[in-house]
């Protein structure tokens, strides 16, 4: 690789002290203390769990951040990604000399400038034309480069006629436009950005997201690192990704195989669905899921897009007597949660009783071609008997749709990514 | 990637922490913000005041007066000849400007913990900003302090000099603001992890005021109070008071010793605030 190594992160970990500062404190830093007089090493560094906000610790100390490693290039952009609570803005403030790291090391080959937050040090009494400079002058510019810059940042802001009211008249939207808009004109060698494109209206965003991309894109192209739950804004402006989970890197590399990774730790793991203590009053339940191809009758888990399918769920009975008057609904979501099909039998008037034997199956065949975006989908049932549920199981049964000829043109969909929905058409 | 193992780094960010690590040349890149920072202070204080600036004339010259009352009305202290609203207002004008700075800057950590989490430059650049505003203010008050020298002087014939060695009062006021400094990066760097400072420090300067000589002179405490003088002579900041009115109007007494005495502890106290604060100022943001 020509390029040119930039930032290095050596084994980075951080340790935080749970629970509040107390007389605890005082004993522990009094012990620490006397360790570090014998010379001996920190005892608290022996111990520690990891970062699992969820489950109850066995003590006062966590690991925020455990040994993470890296290496930027010049003119990189890293999308550094992970759940709530994976130690991103704990990393992110170590790059930026907030903290420093509990161990390890960050070297780097040039300046390291970091919008965690936008309007650092805003004064509210002060004009904005002051703020512009006193900003600018935290995030560590100088009064000749802001000077320089002046224009273009106020006419980036588009607050011109405000510029010398003091910013305590602004709406928040304008103070958050000025804000950026000194930010945007940093200079650094490497940019280190928070979610900060989350703020302002439609119109403010796309035009920041639009200047991110000048200021990461061209020759001279700055390295950037990227902090977002904005997974569009992510995969759109970075190159490669970092994936954080629990204060450790879980993988990295190119973005688009970051995000994949990410969306399947969005999936919590499949429910058994023999465990019966769910949602619904439990006249039956459903004890599995099948999807099975048309084409060859056989239970799959990879379908190819435009396949025919049909999803085939056997109940288990335990009424001891038939049951009459169900109504069931599946529905298919992507990895988001956000809702591709349903097929509910209210919709088809469609009659569904079951006998009082054990078991019964009920099949949904499915008429039209499964012609949606390739990627990962999970179902959701949820069976009634008039307004009473019945039986209710999500997030189970995750299949994958792989891009396929569905055209019939000898070679599979391009850029099948941009579309939701794949009809056949003809052009004339 | 092996050959990268020889890099040269520009810089390291690493847990390591060397005592006497001071970074001057970066100071010195961000003294456009400290320039910035001292406006802000000035600027923004007595805004939206109708009497704006004013304040910082009121208040020595109420305090002054009030004083005036108490200390040589009713409690008959003797000035030596000097009138007692001259001789409290020198006091209060040095005192105000110790004790601003004091506690301004020990509230600079806990003060400023928005901006430090979110964004780093030097942190000692704050409280030297406290320092260098408050020092405007301080010269406000003084031409106060002249303007009724002058008017004592000439309109009330009172018959009151500077001392030959009045060229040699900005030395103390550096020497004032270098021990608040001191104090006050010390104190700021405690009250990161432990609150009960602040507490302390409420009433600790109030406290240290009446052992600052800021309303009497050495001499009579000396006299009165032999036993406990001592208290008196060894704070740094009764010395500097004494000093000041000794210098601008030629009252009280002066020691070499004392002021080599005065000068060794502020500079003890400003090194040892300076490494305690840069030692707080890389984690404080932790622990705050």
């Amino acid at each position: 690789m020509s390029k040119d190594l930039i930032l290095r992160v050596e084994n980075i970990s951080k340790q935080y002290r749970l629970g509040t500062v107390g007389t605890g404190t005082l004993a522990d830093d009094l012990t620490r203390w006397w360790h570090l007089v014998r010379g001996k090493e920190d005892p608290f560094l022996k111990i520690g769990d990891t970062n699992k906000r969820d489950t109850k610790g066995s003590s006062d100390y966590v690991w925020s951040l455990k040994d993470i490693n890296f290496d930027v290039y010049k003119g990189d952009v890293i999308g550094i990604i992970g759940k709530n609570g994976a130690g991103k803005s704990t990393l992110l403030k170590i790059l930026s000399r907030v903290t420093t790291p509990t161990t390890g090391s960050i070297k780097s080959n040039g300046r390291i400038a970091s919008l965690l937050e936008v309007g650092t040090g805003f004064h509210p009494e002060l004009t904005g034309r002051e703020n512009v400079f006193l900003n600018g002058a935290i995030l560590g510019m100088t009064k000749k480069e802001i000077t320089s810059k002046l224009d273009e940042i106020i006419e980036f802001s588009g607050c011109e006629r405000y510029i010398d009211t003091p910013t305590k008249r602004y709406s928040s939207g304008m103070t958050v436009r000025l804000a950026f808009a000194v930010a945007a004109f940093l200079e650094p060698d490497i940019l280190i950005v928070d979610e900060v494109l989350a703020v302002g209206d439609a119109e403010f965003q796309k035009k920041a997201i639009g200047k991110m991309k000048d200021i990461s894109s061209g020759d001279n192209g700055r390295t950037v690192l990227f902090v977002s739950h904005n997974m569009a804004a992510v995969k759109s402006l970075c190159s490669t990704g970092i994936l954080l989970n629990n204060g450790e890197v879980l993988c990295k590399g190119e973005i688009d195989e970051v995000l994949q990774q990410y969306q399947l730790l969005n999936v919590s793991n499949a429910i058994d669905l023999n465990n019966f203590n769910r949602k619904g009053n439990g006249l039956c339940r459903v004890t599995d899921i099948a999807i099975i191809s048309q084409d060859d009758d056989i239970k799959k888990t990879t379908f190819k897009l435009g396949e025919k399918i049909s999803i085939k769920l056997q109940l288990n009975n335990l009424a001891n007597q038939a049951i009459e008057n169900l109504r069931v609904v599946i529905g298919v979501y992507n990895l988001n949660d956000e809702g591709y099909l349903r097929f509910d039998t209210k919709t088809t008037s469609s009659i569904i009783k079951i006998s009082e034997d054990k078991e019964s199956y009920i099949t949904c065949t499915l008429e039209e071609h499964l012609n949606i975006k390739p990627d990962q989908y999970s179902i959701n049932i949820a069976i009634f008997q008039g307004d009473d549920l019945v039986d209710y199981v999500n997030n189970v049964s995750r299949f994958e749709i792989e891009n396929y000829d569905y055209y019939n043109t000898g070679q599979s969909i391009q850029d099948s990514e941009l579309s939701k929905v794949f009809y056949k058409h003809t052009w004339h | 990637m092996a050959n990268n193992n020889n890099i040269d780094w520009k810089f390291e960010i690493s847990p390591k922490r060397s005592l006497f690590e001071f970074n001057f040349k970066e100071i010195w890149n961000y003294r456009d913000l400290l320039i910035l920072f001292v406006k802000r202070d000035i600027v923004t204080i007595y805004k939206q005041t109708i009497l704006g600036p004013l304040w910082y004339l009121i208040q020595p010259l109420f305090t002054s007066v009030i004083f005036t009352i108490i200390f040589n009305g009713v409690a008959n202290i003797e000035t030596d000849g000097i009138p007692p609203f001259l001789y409290n207002l020198a006091g209060i004008t040095a005192w105000n400007y110790f004790k601003d700075c004091l506690l301004a800057t020990s509230d600079t950590f806990k003060g400023n913990q928005h901006i430090f989490g979110k964004v780093y430059f030097p942190r000692v650049i704050l409280p030297l900003s406290i320092v260098l505003s408050n020092l405007i203010k301080f010269a406000i008050q003084l031409l106060v302090f002249i303007t009724f020298y002058i008017y004592y002087c000439f309109f009330k014939g009172v018959d009151i000099s500077p001392n030959n060695l009045v060229f040699l009062f900005p030395v103390l006021v550096i020497i004032m603001g270098f021990l608040s400094l001191g104090l006050g990066m010390m104190i700021s760097s405690m009250v990161t992890k432990y609150r009960d400072l602040v507490f302390l420090l409420q009433f600790g300067v109030q406290l240290l005021m009446y052992l600052s000589l800021v309303a009497y002179p050495l001499s009579l405490i000396q006299e009165k109070l032999p036993q406990l003088s001592w208290l008196i002579e060894y704070n740094p900041m009764a010395q500097i008071i004494e000093a000041s009115r000794y210098l601008l109007l030629n009252t009280g007494s002066i020691s070499l010793g004392w002021m080599l005495y005065t000068v060794t502890f502020t500079f003890v106290v400003f090194i040892l605030g300076l490494l305690i604060f840069n030692r707080t100022e890389k984690r404080f943001i932790d622990t705050i």
